[in-house]
C-alpha cells in the first residue's frame, strides 16, 4: 500500500521505567496508557484508582497498545491491596483481551499467574472470567485451553459460589468431550487411569452441587458444550431428569433444556420405567417429563416447557395424542368432554334438536382404582398450558400445538378442537396467534360446522388485526360439509352491502371468498347466491384470481370454459417464459464485444423484453427485472467507455464528463438495488454485481483524476479503491475461478504494481483494464424476488387537507404491505418529504410490522408530522425506503468490544449507508395552521 | 450412690423424636412434635369451617364459617367445644379467615362478640373490607326478614372487624414471637388465601378454598414448595375432574344466549361476590360482541359496593385486568344494571343474577318462584348446593317443591317447568387441582377437610398411592394428631466444638451427622450442650467415677509375679495397638484398667485375677475378663 500508516508501537515497559519518558512520550502517539500509568500512580486511596479505571474504561484502546496497557494494569494489580480495585482490574483484562486485531495469547501466562496469590473469592471469580474470555478469542491454541481448562478444574472445589460457576462456565465454553482431561489436574503422580475423567462427566459431578446457581450453571455449562458440537453422553440423563424437581426455578428451567437436548441426541435408546419393567423409547420419556413440567410452578419453566415440546416431532403418536387427553369425571362417573360431546353431535347429524345440554351428564361409573389423578405421561399438558393463567404460557402452547401439528396430521386433527376455543381467549396476542396458527396447519384439518361457528364469531371482533388474520384463514380453510352454505349465506345477509373502505366491505369479501371456495366442490350452491353475489363473483375472481376458484356459474359458462382454458394455457406460458428468459440471456452473453455495432441495439431490445415478460409473468417478475436491471448496467457502462472523452484533452472534455459521471453514478445505484433489493440470490451473483460497482468506481476515480488535478484528492480515492478491491478479494476469494477475463481478475493480477505505483499511473492502468475487460455473463439463480412496497393507505386521493396547529404533531396512519423484503423490522424506513425540501426519516417499530402470510408483511404505522405555518394547504410525499449498509452484506459488522462507541477511531471498511426506494410515494394534503394567540 | 453423666448423641443437633418424647416429661417447651387438629365445623362437610389447629404449643383457628342449610343453632360451630364456659381469648393465640364466603366467615362476630374473643384476627385486604358487607347482608336476611332474634347486631359486625389486622400476600406476619404465619394466593374469590402458620421448624398450611386453574377473573393458586409438615385442604371437587374451562364457558354463553333468543327468561343464583363477578365479566364481553340486546341485571344493592371493590384490588385479580385495567377497568359494565324487584314481571328475555347462590332464600328465591312455571326458562345453578337448600333438590331433578312461608310453615307446593341448569363455574380446585397442590408444596402428611366423606376417601386414597404420604379425614369434632419431626436447636459450646476439632477427623459435612460426646443442659427454656466438665463446675456438682470390678479364677502354677507377667505378655501379644504397662507395684494397666493378681490362701495355685475398669472403657473391660477366663496360653 502506498500511503501505509506507520503505527508507533509503543513500547510501554519502557515509558514506564525509564526516569525520563518526556523525550519518548514525544515520539509516540498521545498514548492512553501511558496516562493511565501515571494516574494510577497517582491515586492516593483504593476509590481514586477505581475512579481512574472507571473513566479508562470509557475509551478504546488501539490494538498495538493493548499488551502495554495490560502490563500496566498487572504491574498495579499485584501492588494493589484493595479488593475492588483488584476486580476492576480483572475485569479490565478481560474486555481489554476482547480488542479487535490483539491476539491475546500473550497475556495468558500472567492472567494465570494472577489466580496463584489471590486470596479474594470475587476477584477469583472475575479473574476466572477474564480468563474464559480469553480461552473464547484462542479457541484453536490447543494448549492454551488444555491450561485453562487445568486451571478450572482446580479452582472448581473453591468454597464459593461464584468461582465454582466461572470454572463450570469455563469448561463449558473450552472442554472437549473426546479427550480426558489431562492428568496433571489429578492429585498428583499417583493417578490412576482411572481418575482420568472427560469434561462432562467433571461437569455433571456438579448437578448435585448444594448451590442452586452453581446446579445452573453446571447445567448450563453442559448445554455449552452441546451447543459447541460436543457429544454429550446419554448418561447424565437420569441425573438432568432428577433436576426437573429442584426447588429452584433456574434450575429446573435449565434442566429442562438439557432433558430436551438430551431427547433430541438420543431419541431412540431405551430407558427403563421407573417401578414397572417395562421399558420406552428416551423422547417420549423425555416428553412426558417436560409435559409434566407445563405444570410447574414458575411460570418461567412452563414457559419454557411449552415451547420446547414444540420441538419434539420424534414423539410417538400415541403420547403426542394424550397431550390433549384429559379424563374427565364427576362424582367418580366418566362423563365426556364437551369436544367429544360436539363431535358426536355432529356425527349424528342432528344439530338442534331442543334438548341438547341433557347429555353432558355422567355416564358410567368409573374404576376408582384405574384413575389416575397425577399424570405419569404426557396427560393433558396441553390442555394445562392453553388453560394456563399467563398469557406467555399459552401463547407458547398455542405456538407448540402448531408446530406438532404440522408435522402430523392426525395430531392436527386432534387439536382442531382445542385451538378453535382458543379464539375465545381474553388476550388479543393470544387469539391473534391461534388464528395464524390454524391457518398454517390448514392444509391438515377441515373445519366442522360447530367449530365455524366460533371461527365466524370472531369476524365480529374489534381488533383489526383479529379480523384480517381470520380473513387469511378463511381463505386456507376446508370445510367438512355442504350444510356450510347455511350459517355463511346467513352472515352474508347480515353484513353491508357497500364497499366503502370500512372494515365491513372486508369481511364481506372474506366471506365471499369462503362461499366462492365452498361452491366449488358444492355445486347446488350458487343457485342459492343473490344478484350482487354474481356481479362480486366476477369483481373477485379477476381481483383476487389467487384466492377466488373457477365457478361453474348457471348461465355463465362460457366464462368458466374460457376460464379453464386459460388457466392451463397459464401453466404453460410459464414454462415459455422462463426458457425466453434463458434464450434471451444466452443472446446477450453471446455477445463476446459490446462495441460491435449492433451489439448495444440487442441490449436495449432484450431489456425491454425483459421488462416486459416481468410484466406479463408475475412469477418471473423478479428474475426478468433483475437481469433487465444488470443488462442496463453493462449497457450503461459500455456507453460510458465508447465516450469520445477517453482520447480527448483533458481540459476539453469537462462537459462531456457531466454524461459519463452521470452514469457512473447511476450503475453505482442500480448495483445496489440489484445486491439488497432482491431476495435469494447467490454469492457468484453478488460477486458479479460487486464486479460492476468495482468497474463504476473505476470510472468515477478516472474522472476524479481528470477532471481535477491535484495528486492529493485523487490519492486519497486510489486509496479507497484500493481497499474496495482487496475487501472484494476477501469476500468472494471462492467465487474467483468464475471470473475469467474480468475486470477484477486482471485488476487482481495487477495487483502487487497497483500498490507500489503513483496515483496518476493507477489512473492510466485502470483506464486500460476497463476498456479491455469484458464483461460477466449473469447465471440466473433458482429464485429471485424484488423486495416491493405498496403504500395502501394514505390513497393521496383525499383532497381534504390535514389540519393541523404549527408546532404541534399530527399523526398520520400508513398502512402498506411489503413483500419478500428481509429483515423488515430492520430495513424499512418511511420518508416524509415536505414541499420545501426538507426529509424525514422515520424508523417504525418492530412491533408495527405483522406478518399475516408467508412472504408478505404488513406495515401498520403512524407518523407524526409538523412544521411551521404555511398560507395554504401543500402536499407532502410519504414513501417507504429500504436502508442497506454495503457492509452488511456478507459480513456481519463486527461489534466493539467495548460498550462506548468507538469514538473517532476509523472502521477498517469503508461501508456506505444509504437507502433505496421501496414504494411509489403518496401524496398527503396537509396544512399547518398557525397557532391562535 | 453412684453418679454419673448422661453422655447424649446428638446427630448434628437434631433431636430425634423418641428423645423429645422423653424430654418432653421434662420440659414443657419442648412439647412441640405433636400438632393437632380439632374440627369444630370442617371435617367432612361443606357448609361450615371452623377447623382449631394446634401447634407447637399454639392454638390457631381456621376459619369460622357458618352452615346455610340451618336455620338454628347448628349454623354455627360449636364453640363450647373449645371452651366450657367463658371467653374464647386465653384458648386460642390467633384466628385467620380465608376468603369472605359466608361459610368460612359467618360465625366470626358470633364467635368475637357473643362469645367473647380478643385476640387478633387475619385476614387479606379485600377479604376485610368486603366481609363486613356481607355479614351485615346476612344479618338482614335472618334478623329483618326472617325476624330471628338470639343474633349478632350490626354494631357487632363493626366491633368484630375492629379486630382484624389485615395480611398482605407472601407478607410473614409475627403473630407472636414463635408464631409466623404467612398468606399466599389462592384464587377462587377475591381476596382468597391460603396461610402457613410456622412455630420453630414446624408447619401447617391451611389451603381454605383455592382453585387451581384461572378464571376470567382471578388467577390461580400458587405456592411455593414450602414442604410444610401438614397441609390442610379442602376437598368440595375430590371426585370430579373438569373439563376445560373454555368449554364450560361456551356452553353456559350458548345456553343463556340460546335461552334469550327464544324470549326466555335466565336466572342465575349466585353469591354476590366471587363468581358472580367472573360470569359478569364473561357476560358483559358476549353482549359486546355480539351486540345482544337483551338486558342484564344484577339483583342486589350489594353490586354497587362489591364491585367497587373489586374495581379497588386490581392487584389481586387476573394477568388480563390488572394489564388492560389502564384503559378500561374491566369491572366498569356497559351492559349490567342494577336490578329492580319490579322487573321480574316484565315482558320478554332477560338475565338475571339473584343472590343467593343455593336459593334458599332471599331475592333468587323470590325469582324463581315466579319464573319456575314457564318451560321457556332457565335457572343456570353456576355453583355447588349444600344438601337441604331449593338449589339442591331441582338440581336433584325435584320437580315439586314444597315451599315454606315464614316460621317454616308449608305453604303449597310449586311446580319446576322451567329448565334447570348445571354449571360447574364453582372455583374449587377440583381432584387433579387439589393433587397439583400437593406437588407444588410437598407436604409431609395431608389432611382433607370440607368435603364430603364418600369423596373424601377416594381421594385420600390416591393421596396416599401416588405421593405416600399419610392422609387424614377427620369428621366433625373429631381430633387427629400428627407426630412430627421437629428440629430443636441447641447451642453448643465453642470449647466443646473445639475439642471435637482437635480429635481430628473429616471437617463437618453440613449434610451428614456426625456423633460427639457432651453434656445436655436444660435450664431456662434454652438447651445447651456443654462439655461434661463445664457442666459439673455449673451446676457444683463433684465428680463421681463408676468403676467395674470382676474377679477371675485361674489356675496358674507360678508365683503371684510371674503370672502377672505372663499375663501382660499374654494381653501385650492379643491387644497390639493398645498401650499396655507393667508397673513394678505389681499391677498390669491396659488403658485404664488395672489388672492385679492374688493367691488364694488355702490354693497357691489358684490365682485371683483382679479387674477393674472404669466406665467409659466397660467394653475393653468385658473383653478383657472373657479373655482372661480362657486361661492363659501354657
Amino acid at each position: 500500500m502506498s500511503a501505509h500508516i506507520n503505527h508507533v508501537v509503543v513500547v510501554l515497559q519502557q515509558v514506564s521505567l525509564e526516569e525520563v519518558p518526556a523525550k519518548k512520550l514525544r515520539l509516540t502517539k498521545p498514548s492512553k496508557s501511558a496516562a493511565l500509568h501515571i494516574d494510577l500512580c497517582k491515586a492516593t486511596s483504593p476509590t481514586d484508582a477505581l475512579q481512574y479505571l472507571l473513566s479508562f474504561a470509557r475509551r478504546p484502546v488501539e490494538a498495538e497498545s493493548v499488551e502495554g496497557v495490560v502490563r500496566i494494569l498487572l504491574e498495579h494489580y499485584y501492588k494493589e491491596s484493595d479488593n475492588s480495585v483488584r476486580l476492576k482490574i480483572a475485569s479490565l483484562l478481560g474486555l481489554l483481551s476482547k480488542t479487535q486485531g490483539f491476539a491475546p495469547d500473550c497475556i495468558v501466562d500472567d492472567a494465570i499467574n494472577t489466580l496463584n496469590n489471590e486470596k479474594s473469592h470475587q476477584v477469583l471469580a472475575q479473574l476466572l472470567g477474564t480468563l474464559l474470555i480469553i480461552g473464547t478469542q484462542l479457541p484453536d491454541k490447543i494448549a492454551v485451553v488444555q491450561r485453562l481448562i487445568d486451571v478450572a478444574c482446580k479452582h472448581l472445589s473453591s468454597t464459593y459460589f461464584g468461582v465454582r460457576n466461572k470454572c463450570l462456565q469455563l469448561l463449558g465454553c473450552l472442554g472437549t468431550v473426546d479427550k480426558p482431561l489431562s492428568k496433571e489436574t489429578d492429585a498428583g503422580p499417583g493417578a490412576q487411569t482411572s481418575h482420568v475423567r472427560d469434561v462432562q462427566s467433571v461437569i455433571s459431578d456438579y448437578f448435585q452441587d448444594q448451590d442452586p446457581r452453581v446446579r445452573t450453571a453446571a447445567i448450563k455449562a453442559m448445554l455449552q458444550l452441546h451447543e459447541r458440537g460436543m457429544k454429550i453422553q446419554q448418561t447424565i440423563y437420569n441425573q438432568a431428569c432428577k433436576l426437573l424437581s429442584d426447588d429452584y426455578e433456574q434450575v429446573r428451567s435449565a434442566a429442562v433444556q438439557m432433558v430436551w437436548v438430551l431427547s433430541q441426541l438420543y431419541p431412540e435408546s431405551i430407558v427403563p420405567i421407573p417401578s414397572s419393567n417395562e421399558e420406552i423409547r428416551l423422547v417420549d420419556d423425555s416428553f412426558g417429563k417436560i409435559c409434566h413440567m407445563v405444570s410447574d410452578g414458575s411460570w418461567v419453566v412452563r414457559v419454557q416447557a411449552a415451547k420446547l415440546l414444540g420441538s419434539m416431532h420424534q414423539v410417538s403418536p400415541h403420547f403426542l395424542e394424550q397431550t390433549l387427553d384429559k379424563k374427565l369425571m364427576s362424582d367418580l362417573r366418566r362423563k365426556r368432554t364437551a369436544h367429544e360431546r360436539a363431535k358426536e353431535l355432529y356425527a349424528s347429524g342432528e344439530f338442534s334438536s331442543g334438548r341438547r345440554w341433557a347429555d353432558d351428564a355422567p355416564k358410567e361409573k368409573v374404576d376408582t382404582s384405574g384413575v389416575n389423578l397425577i399424570d405419569s405421561g404426557a396427560c393433558g399438558a396441553f390442555v394445562h398450558g392453553l388453560e394456563d393463567e399467563m398469557y406467555e404460557v399459552r401463547i407458547s402452547a398455542v405456538e407448540a400445538l402448531c408446530s406438532l401439528a404440522q408435522s402430523s396430521p392426525s395430531f392436527a386433527e386432534k387439536c382442531l378442537d382445542f385451538l378453535v376455543d382458543m379464539f375465545n381467549d381474553e388476550i388479543e396476542e393470544v387469539r391473534l396467534q391461534s388464528i395464524h396458527v390454524l391457518r398454517q396447519i390448514s392444509t391438515h384439518i377441515t373445519l366442522r360446522e360447530d367449530q365455524l361457528d366460533t371461527v365466524l364469531a370472531v369476524l365480529e371482533d374489534s381488533s383489526r388485526d383479529i379480523r384480517e388474520a381470520l380473513h387469511e384463514l378463511l381463505c386456507y380453510t376446508n370445510v367438512s360439509t355442504k350444510d356450510l352454505a347455511v350459517p355463511v349465506c346467513s352472515s352474508l345477509s347480515s353484513i353491508p352491502r357497500c364497499s366503502t373502505p370500512d372494515p365491513g366491505a372486508a369481511d364481506y369479501i372474506a366471506v365471499l371468498v369462503l362461499v366462492f371456495n365452498a361452491a366449488k366442490s358444492c355445486p347446488t350452491m350458487p343457485a342459492l347466491f343473490s344478484d350482487h353475489t354474481f356481479r362480486h363473483y366476477a369483481y373477485l375472481r379477476d381481483s383476487l384470481s389467487h384466492l377466488v376458484p373457477h365457478l361453474r356459474l348457471p348461465g355463465r359458462k362460457q366464462t368458466a370454459s374460457s376460464g379453464l382454458e386459460a388457466s392451463g394455457v397459464g401453466s404453460g406460458s410459464l414454462e415459455s417464459a422462463q426458457n425466453f428468459l434463458q434464450d434471451s440471456l444466452v443472446r446477450v452473453s453471446a455477445l463476446q464485444n459490446l462495441e460491435t455495432p449492433g451489439a448495444q441495439d440487442l441490449l436495449e431490445f432484450t431489456i425491454r423484453d425483459l421488462l416486459r415478460l416481468g410484466e406479463l409473468q408475475t412469477e418471473l417478475a423478479g428474475s426478468a427485472d433483475f437481469c433487465a436491471t444488470y443488462l442496463h448496467c453493462q449497457l450503461l457502462l459500455t456507453k460510458a467507455l465508447q465516450e469520445k472523452l477517453w482520447t480527448m484533452a483533458v481540459p476539453l472534455c469537462l462537459k462531456q464528463n457531466a454524461k459519463v459521471s452521470t452514469a457512473a453514478r447511476q450503475i453505482l445505484d442500480e448495483t445496489y438495488k440489484l445486491e439488497f433489493l432482491y431476495s435469494g440470490l447467490e454469492t457468484q451473483q453478488i460477486a458479479t454485481i460487486h464486479n460492476i460497482r468495482l468497474q463504476a468506481k473505476a470510472l468515477q476515480l478516472i474522472l476524479t483524476a481528470r477532471s481535477k488535478p491535484g495528486v492529493d484528492r485523487v490519492l486519497g480515492a486510489c486509496e479507497k479503491f484500493l481497499q474496495d478491491v482487496e475487501s472484494f478479494q476477501r469476500l468472494f476469494m471462492t467465487e474467483l475461478p468464475h471470473f475469467q477475463d474480468s475486470f477484477v481478475e486482471k485488476l487482481l493480477e495487477l495487483m502487487p504494481r497497483l500498490t507500489t505505483c503513483k496515483p496518476l499511473d493507477l489512473v492510466k492502468i485502470l483506464q486500460t483494464t476497463l476498456r479491455q475487460s469484458g464483461f460477466i455473463h449473469l447465471k440466473l439463480p433458482e429464485q429471485i424476488h424484488r423486495a416491493s412496497a405498496t403504500i395502501i393507505e394514505p390513497t393521496g386521493e383525499s383532497d381534504n387537507p390535514l389540519k393541523f396547529t404549527t408546532g404541534l404533531v399530527v399523526a398520520l396512519d400508513i398502512d402498506a404491505t411489503l413483500e419478500h423484503v428481509q429483515d423488515p423490522q430492520t430495513s424499512v424506513k418511511v420518508q416524509v418529504l415536505y414541499p420545501d425540501g426538507q426529509s424525514h426519516i422515520i424508523h417504525p417499530k418492530p412491533g408495527d410490522f405483522r406478518t399475516p402470510g408467508p412472504g408478505r408483511v404488513r406495515l401498520i404505522t403512524q407518523v407524526y408530522l409538523s412544521h411551521s405555518a404555511w398560507t395554504e394547504a401543500c402536499q407532502i410525499e410519504v414513501r417507504l425506503l429500504l436502508a442497506y449498509s454495503s457492509s452488511s452484506s456478507k459480513q456481519s459488522a463486527s461489534k466493539p468490544a467495548w460498550n462506548e462507541s468507538m469514538g473517532g477511531l476509523p472502521t477498517s471498511e469503508s461501508c456506505i449507508e444509504s437507502t433505496i426506494h421501496l414504494s411509489k410515494p403518496v401524496k398527503v394534503f396537509i396544512m399547518p395552521k398557525p397557532a391562535r394567540r | 450412690m453412684i453418679h454419673y453423666f448422661n453422655t447424649l448423641k446428638v446427630f448434628t443437633f437434631v433431636l430425634h423424636p423418641w428423645l423429645v418424647c422423653k424430654l418432653t416429661d421434662m420440659h414443657p417447651s419442648i412439647l412441640l412434635n405433636v400438632c393437632m387438629c380439632c374440627f369444630a365445623g370442617a371435617g367432612q362437610d361443606v357448609g361450615r369451617s371452623c377447623i382449631l389447629v394446634s401447634i407447637g404449643g399454639k392454638n390457631i383457628m381456621l376459619d369460622c364459617g357458618m352452615h346455610m342449610g340451618y336455620n338454628d343453632d347448628r349454623r354455627f360451630p360449636d364453640f363450647s367445644y373449645i371452651t366450657q364456659n367463658g371467653r374464647l381469648t386465653e384458648f386460642l393465640d390467633c384466628v385467620i379467615i380465608s376468603h369472605f364466603h359466608l361459610d368460612h366467615c359467618g360465625a366470626l362476630p358470633y364467635m368475637s362478640e357473643m362469645v367473647g374473643y380478643d385476640g387478633p384476627i387475619y385476614m387479606t385486604h379485600p377479604t376485610k373490607a368486603i366481609c363486613p358487607i356481607l355479614l351485615e347482608d346476612f344479618r338482614k336476611i335472618t334478623v329483618d326478614k326472617k325476624g330471628e332474634t338470639n343474633f349478632f347486631t350490626s354494631q357487632m359486625i363493626k366491633d368484630c372487624m375492629k379486630k382484624v389486622v389485615p395480611l398482605n400476600l407472601h407478607q410473614t406476619v409475627q403473630v407472636d414471637e414463635e408464631l409466623e404465619i404467612k398468606a399466599y394466593y389462592a384464587g377462587h374469590v377475591l381476596g382468597a388465601a391460603m396461610v402457613q402458620i410456622k412455630v420453630g421448624s414446624e408447619s401447617v398450611v391451611y389451603t381454605g378454598d383455592y382453585n387451581m386453574t384461572p378464571d376470567r377473573h382471578l388467577g390461580a393458586a400458587w405456592i411455593d414448595k414450602c414442604r410444610p409438615d401438614l397441609l390442610i385442604s379442602e376437598s368440595t371437587y375430590a371426585t370430579t375432574i373438569r373439563d376445560s374451562k373454555r368449554c364450560r364457558e361456551r356452553d353456559f354463553l350458548k345456553k343463556v344466549h340460546e335461552t334469550v333468543e327464544r324470549g326466555g327468561k335466565v336466572l342465575i343464583p349466585v353469591f354476590a361476590l366471587g363468581r358472580a363477578q367472573e360470569l359478569c365479566i364473561l357476560l358483559e364481553t358476549f353482549w359486546e360482541r355480539m351486540n345482544l340486546k337483551a338486558p342484564i341485571y344484577f339483583s342486589t344493592g350489594l353490586t354497587e359496593k362489591a364491585n367497587h371493590y373489586y374495581k379497588l384490588f386490581i392487584t389481586w385479580t387476573n394477568q388480563k385486568i390488572r394489564k388492560t385495567f389502564v384503559q378500561r377497568n374491566m369491572f366498569e359494565f356497559k351492559h349490567i344494571k342494577a336490578f329492580d324487584r319490579s322487573y321480574a314481571d316484565n315482558p320478554g328475555p332477560m338475565v338475571v343474577f339473584a343472590t343467593p347462590g343455593m336459593l334458599h332464600a332471599g331475592q333468587s328465591l323470590l325469582i324463581f318462584k315466579k319464573w319456575a312455571g314457564n318451560e321457556k326458562n332457565m335457572v343456570i345453578m353456576p355453583g355447588y348446593c349444600v344438601q337441604g337448600t331449593v338449589g339442591h333438590k331441582i338440581l336433584n331433578g325435584q320437580k315439586k317443591l314444597e315451599m315454606e312461608g315464614r316460621a317454616t310453615v308449608i305453604i303449597g307446593t310449586l311446580d319446576v317447568k322451567l329448565q334447570v341448569e348445571y354449571m360447574s363455574f364453582s372455583a374449587h380446585a377440583d381432584a387433579k387441582g387439589i393433587m397439583q397442590l400437593i406437588r407444588m408444596a410437598e407436604p409431609r402428611n395431608m389432611l382433607l377437610v370440607h368435603g364430603e366423606a364418600k369423596k373424601m376417601e377416594f381421594l385420600k386414597d390416591k393421596i396416599e398411592q401416588e405421593f405416600s404420604i399419610s392422609c387424614y379425614m377427620p369428621a366433625n369434632g373429631e381430633t387427629t394428631s400428627i407426630v412430627t419431626n421437629p428440629s430443636v436447636p441447641v447451642d453448643i459450646s465453642l470449647n466443646l466444638l473445639k475439642r471435637e476439632m482437635a480429635l481430628g477427623g473429616p471437617l463437618p459435612d453440613a449434610k451428614r451427622p456426625r456423633t460427639m460426646h457432651g453434656t445436655l443442659i436444660m435450664k431456662d427454656n434454652s438447651l445447651r450442650l456443654v462439655s461434661p466438665e463445664q457442666a459439673l463446675k455449673e451446676l457444683g456438682l463433684s465428680e463421681h467415677q463408676l468403676r467395674f470390678t470382676c474377679r477371675v479364677q485361674l489356675h496358674d502354677p507360678h508365683s503371684d509375679n510371674d503370672t502377672l507377667g505372663r499375663i501382660y505378655t499374654h494381653l501385650k501379644s492379643v491387644l497390639k495397638t493398645y498401650s499396655i504397662q507393667h508397673v513394678p507395684d505389681g499391677t498390669v494397666i491396659v488403658e485404664s484398667i488395672v489388672i492385679k493378681v492374688t493367691s488364694s490362701a488355702e490354693e497357691p495355685n489358684l490365682k485371683v485375677i483382679l479387674l477393674s475398669w472404669s466406665y467409659q472403657d466397660e467394653e475393653l473391660g468385658s473383653f478383657l475378663s472373657t479373655l482372661l477366663k480362657k486361661g492363659l496360653p501354657s
